[in-house]
């Protein structure tokens, strides 16, 4: 062979290299890689629902069915008119399409939806909550959310709930002695009421309350996302079938970017699109709210939580390993949120923590442009992806958009 | 003859040139510029330590997996072949093409005999090449173990 001949077989050999390095990263075709990653983000990877060691009744069909009803329930607030169902609204993917709830005042942060929470380790944005049930107890008592006291609802439940009540956990305790007002909250007339019951009432009132949550966060595990566009493609890609009309080719290159040069994957992973972490995406915070640190707050407020895995009212009994494991008080915690599931993302507008982006749109151009965070440290890096390119990642975006399924305890309803 | 030559080299160093930039840039997007270590510096052990102190061996209580709290083992022996014992562990890692560490704060939680140490509270909150460093403080010396491990 001459030396001519080598090298150019040589040259063969690399520019089909090049050409197949190119050719991989457009068209239809996936690598064996890229296909396990896909199946990795499809809901048939989902695993089984996770046991709640905290809460006794978490599978108990009668749990959810009170649990339900207590959801709607607007005699479980302080002015008769605000229930979880309120901010929590199930025809809206269980949030309520605003910038910051609005309960009996408004809060300061953005509503966040249920579908899927059952897999999440902490709730709430800052993650201060460790369980379902403790996160249900957290706006009952909160003055611009229900607004209400656990003396209250235990009366509620007294007056109708009862039967069901017993039923799940036994006898309710006496509560004639009971002001309907009364709670460890920052209104003065419920917090000296609370001061003046005794131990045992006080106990006897916040175990009411706990089972209240309790029942609630039966219901609440349920609630999970349904199949998408995007799976259907998986899945036939997967088995081999024609794909074609599944996707546009829009999308498609969405898809290729959110597993590649947008790097979304870091942190929104797996059959839910998120890996229920913290981080600092450099979201501004309001100017007129005051500055919310985030997990750096959560962190510390989910350990010494009235009601979390460690607390007596926990049905654990086993040691509590998010809380024994997390990472607490380090500045890369400033501001640090929640990765919100972007299954249904679509359908959620405004995003973020205060609901700061009011478009899929603004959300993109954010990680595209990367600026620096007020507070903290933000992880992003720009992305300089083009405007056809952030397009077609909003519209791969909008394939993750399938149905709330509520399921039953033989399976989804 | 000549022209033959030139063109050949031509196309030869074109097609190198656009099969190194095309690796280069995936490497690139990929966040830092880490190359991954050889397939034969992956694995769960036996893995030797910086200076060749000791030898350790993984034991995972079930496969490794993102997004899951996980129970690791961790077997160790000095160079003699040796279990040790009286060892104190600190656990370290992260993912150096994205410049994070664990998600969570790993620690041993059980010290079980015969140079086996139990690590609770790991977990890997993506796929992707993960360092998964010890750090081991023995009575006969200290030295850190980096395991390279595929999620």
């Amino acid at each position: 062979m001459t030396c001519v001949t080598k090298t150019l077989m040589s040259a063969a050999l690399l520019l089909v290299f090049a050409i197949t390095c190119v050719a991989a990263s457009s068209g239809e075709k996936w690598s064996a890689e890229q296909l396990s990653e896909l199946q990795g983000m499809s809901l048939l990877e989902l695993d089984a629902t996770p046991a709640d060691p905290t809460n006794r009744v978490a599978n108990d069909p009668l749990a959810a069915a009170l649990g339900e009803r207590l959801f709607f329930d607007t005699r479980l607030s302080g002015n008769g008119q605000v229930s979880c169902a309120t901010c929590h609204d199930p025809t809206r993917e269980f949030q309520d399409s605003i910038p910051l709830a609005k309960g009996m005042g408004d809060a300061s942060r953005r509503t966040m939806p249920v579908a899927g929470t059952v897999r999440s380790p902490f709730l709430f944005w800052d993650g201060r909550k460790d369980s379902l049930w403790a996160q249900a107890l957290g706006p009952l008592e909160n003055p611009v959310e229900h607004g209400g006291t656990r003396a209250q609802y235990a009366h509620v439940v007294a007056d109708a709930y009862a039967r069901e009540y017993d039923e799940l956990f036994g006898a309710l305790p006496d509560l004639s002695d009971v002001p309907r007002v009364a709670g460890p909250v920052a209104v003065r007339e419920a917090a000296l009421a609370w001061g003046a019951l005794s131990n045992a009432q006080r106990d006897d009132v916040t175990r009411v309350f706990v089972n209240i949550g309790k029942a609630i966060a039966a219901y609440e595990r349920r609630v999970e996302f349904g199949a998408s566009r995007f799976d259907e493609y998986v899945a036939a890609v997967t088995t081999g079938q024609s794909a074609q009309r599944l996707l546009t080719e829009d999308e498609i290159a969405g898809l290729r970017l959110f597993i590649g040069r947008a790097n979304c994957t870091q942190c929104h992973n797996g059959p839910l699109f998120t890996s229920n972490e913290f981080h600092n995406t450099g979201v501004r915070p309001r100017p007129e709210l005051p500055i919310d640190h985030g997990r750096l707050t959560g962190a510390t407020a989910v350990l010494s939580d009235e009601f979390n895995c460690r607390s007596r009212w926990s049905d654990a009994r086993e040691r509590c390993p998010e809380l024994e494991f997390l990472v607490a008080g380090e500045p890369t915690l400033d501001r640090a949120y929640k990765v919100p599931s972007l299954r249904n993302v679509a359908e959620r507008a405004p995003y973020m923590d205060a609901g700061q982006f009011a478009t899929l749109a603004d959300v993109l151009d954010h990680y595209n442009r990367a600026p620096a965070a007020a507070v903290g440290h933000s992880e992003l890096r720009p992305l300089r992806l083009k405007a056809l390119e952030l397009r077609q990642l909003e519209a791969f975006l909008r394939t993750l958009s399938g149905p709330i399924v509520v399921n039953d305890a033989r399976g989804t309803r | 003859m000549k022209i033959r030559n030139a063109f050949a080299i031509a196309l030869t160093v074109t097609a190198a040139i656009g099969a190194t930039s095309c690796a280069h840039v995936m490497m690139m997007v990929h966040g830092k510029n880490v190359p991954r270590p050889a397939v034969s510096e992956f694995g769960i052990g036996p893995r030797t330590s910086a200076t060749h102190q000791f030898t350790a061996t993984l034991q995972p209580d079930q496969p490794l997996r993102p997004r899951r709290l996980q129970t690791v083992r961790v077997a160790i022996t000095d160079a003699a072949g040796h279990p040790v014992d009286d060892a104190t562990i600190q656990v370290d890692g992260g993912m150096p093409q994205h410049g994070h560490g664990l998600p969570t704060r790993p620690r041993v939680t059980r010290a079980l005999g015969d140079g086996r140490y139990e690590i609770e509270g790991v977990r890997f909150n993506m796929g992707g090449w993960w360092e998964f460093k010890l750090a081991i403080a023995a009575p006969a010396g200290s030295d850190v173990i980096t395991f390279n491990l595929d999620l």
